[in-house]
């Protein structure tokens, strides 16, 4: 019940001084929102790119064209082969028929261009189709599944996914810079903000530390004050980012560029991630006003 | 039984200063004590000492039961809830009423709405400003800040009340009303009294226990003594 009055005392303390130095807490609150909005687009982005590449690297399949003069025994003995590579995780076997099949199930144009070729001069090879366990390791594998006798070439998505998935993590590498150097930033505005607030109310806290308030009590209000500007920082955030990203996803209707490039879902993605810039707002409201209490209250 | 025991104290301030040398002092229960002494003797330091403003730089100061030289600076409030402090410049907040004020030193504590109401009233019948509840400070005189001010120390019924010159700043007419609500609290709620003054006329015709100090140094501990150079 004490802790209940206490805190209550302090939220009303905290809100009369957001008002009081409204001046000044708006420049906390903006910078706050700017820095929530850059944090928010951060882990949007990295989420998704996340999400994709762990898609790609999913579906990131060794392509095995067998020679075509190979008879069945040499066929299996590439089968056992392949089986003994500890990175295998499974495999599929096509004959060119299946394959040709296949192809022709898929499009129009391969049907009709492959309903002309016989048997015979089909270009088509047979194919083992290889998933591995580790993708980093994909070079390695294939490389080794080239050096068995009758397979004629071996593919897989050279470099290229490789690539993608580097240029992005340093995008995400400077992001997280210009994030953490925002924060920052932020932090220090609400040390000031609560240096403010502190100054002006010594008078107070001389006399209630007088009257035997702990310094936990003297401390509440400032620190709760720091957490309601984070609160309001991350307002404007919070919406931009939700009906920006679901405006976002509709837009582009799931997919960016191509079908390899999925976003994530919107929901419940969009709520979990407004969430954590909630979270954020307030954890950096709370970190610069606790650090102001401590550097400018030693009671 | 002592509430207040001081055992070879001595304070030396970072500046090099000493303002008490080996003092040695027991204060009864319920006494109403003067502190005197010329400026630099070591009043306010005395004062200072009891309330945990000064930590002694040696020896030992007991106050209810509570060593005050080992009270970490997180637990001073606890010895602070057993006292009540009144000070020359009241210490008054300006933009709340006398009740506010008197209430505060009760909300800061965490202390029930309707108690607050019961006891702030009491208190400030005690001083005799019941009828100035919802006037500013700015509005009342000097001698009327500060019994607020000592209506706010008493309101929550403290053991001690220490005093650093609480007439330092008014006539002596207001000054002997104050005096009178001191009396009055020292009789009616057995609070101990301990106050700091260089005002010769009301040490005199008080008749209290007086303890003496020049230069850092304890004089005389008097019952019923009066102001001596």
């Amino acid at each position: 019940m004490k802790l209940f009055r206490m805190l209550g005392r302090s939220i009303r303390d905290a809100v009369k001084s957001v008002i009081r130095n409204f001046s000044l807490s708006l420049a906390s609150i903006s910078c706050i929102t700017i820095t929530l909005i850059i944090v928010a687009v951060a882990i949007i982005a990295s989420l998704n790119v996340q999400n994709f590449t762990e898609a790609i690297e999913k579906d990131m399949t060794i392509v095995v064209f067998v020679e075509n003069d190979a008879e069945k025994e040499e066929v299996e003995k590439i089968e056992s082969k392949i089986k003994e590579i500890p990175n295998v995780e499974k495999y599929t076997y096509q004959t060119k028929q299946e394959v040709k099949e296949k192809m022709q199930e898929e499009s129009e144009v391969f049907n009709t261009v492959l309903n002309n070729w016989e048997d015979e001069e089909s270009p088509l090879k047979d194919t083992f189709q290889v998933k591995v366990k580790n993708v980093e390791k994909i070079k390695a594998t294939a490389e080794r599944i080239g050096r068995i006798e009758k397979v004629s070439v071996v593919r897989y998505g050279e470099g290229m996914v490789d690539k993608m998935v580097t240029a992005f993590a340093s995008v995400e590498k400077v992001t997280y810079g210009i994030v953490i150097a925002l924060v920052l930033v932020t932090v220090f505005l609400i040390i000031n903000t609560i240096k403010l607030t502190i100054s002006a109310r010594k008078k107070e806290i001389g006399i209630m530390r007088l009257v035997g308030a702990s310094n936990l009590t003297i401390k509440l209000p400032f620190i709760i004050e720091g957490m309601i500007l984070g609160l309001f920082g991350s307002i404007v955030p919070v919406l931009i980012t939700t009906y920006g990203y679901l405006a976002f996803y509709k837009h582009f209707d799931g997919y960016l560029y191509s079908k390899l490039i999925q976003l994530i879902q919107p929901e419940p993605f969009i709520y979990q991630t407004a969430l954590a810039v909630i979270g954020i707002g307030i954890l950096v409201g709370m970190i610069g006003s606790a650090s102001a209490v401590k550097r400018y209250l030693k009671i | 039984m002592d509430l207040i025991r001081m055992k070879n104290v001595d304070k030396k301030y970072k500046n090099g200063v000493t303002a008490i040398y080996d003092l040695n002092l027991a204060i009864e229960k319920g006494s109403f004590v003067f502190v005197i002494g010329g400026s630099g003797s070591g009043k306010s330091t005395l004062i200072k000492m009891l309330y945990r403003e000064e930590k002694p730089t040696k020896g030992q100061v007991i106050v209810g039961g509570l060593d005050v030289a080992k009270l970490k600076n997180k637990k001073v409030y606890k010895l602070r809830r057993k006292l009540g402090i009144v000070f020359q410049d009241y210490r008054l907040l300006p933009k709340q009423t006398v009740y506010e004020n008197v209430a505060f030193a009760l909300e800061c504590i965490g202390e029930k709405r309707d108690i607050i109401r019961v006891k702030v009233l009491k208190a400030l019948e005690d001083v005799g400003l019941k009828n100035k509840v919802h006037e500013y400070p700015d509005n009342l005189s000097g001698g009327e800040q500060q019994r607020v001010a000592i209506a706010r120390a008493i309101v929550n019924d403290p053991k001690l009340l220490l005093c650093d010159e609480p007439t330092g700043n008014l006539d002596p007419e207001k000054s002997m009303e104050i005096m009178r609500v001191l009396e009055s609290i020292n009789k009616t709620r057995g609070t101990t009294i301990i106050m700091a003054t260089h005002d010769k006329e009301i040490v005199n015709k008080m008749k209290k226990q007086v303890i003496t100090l020049k230069d850092g140094h304890l004089v005389k501990f008097k019952q019923k003594g009066t102001y001596v150079e």
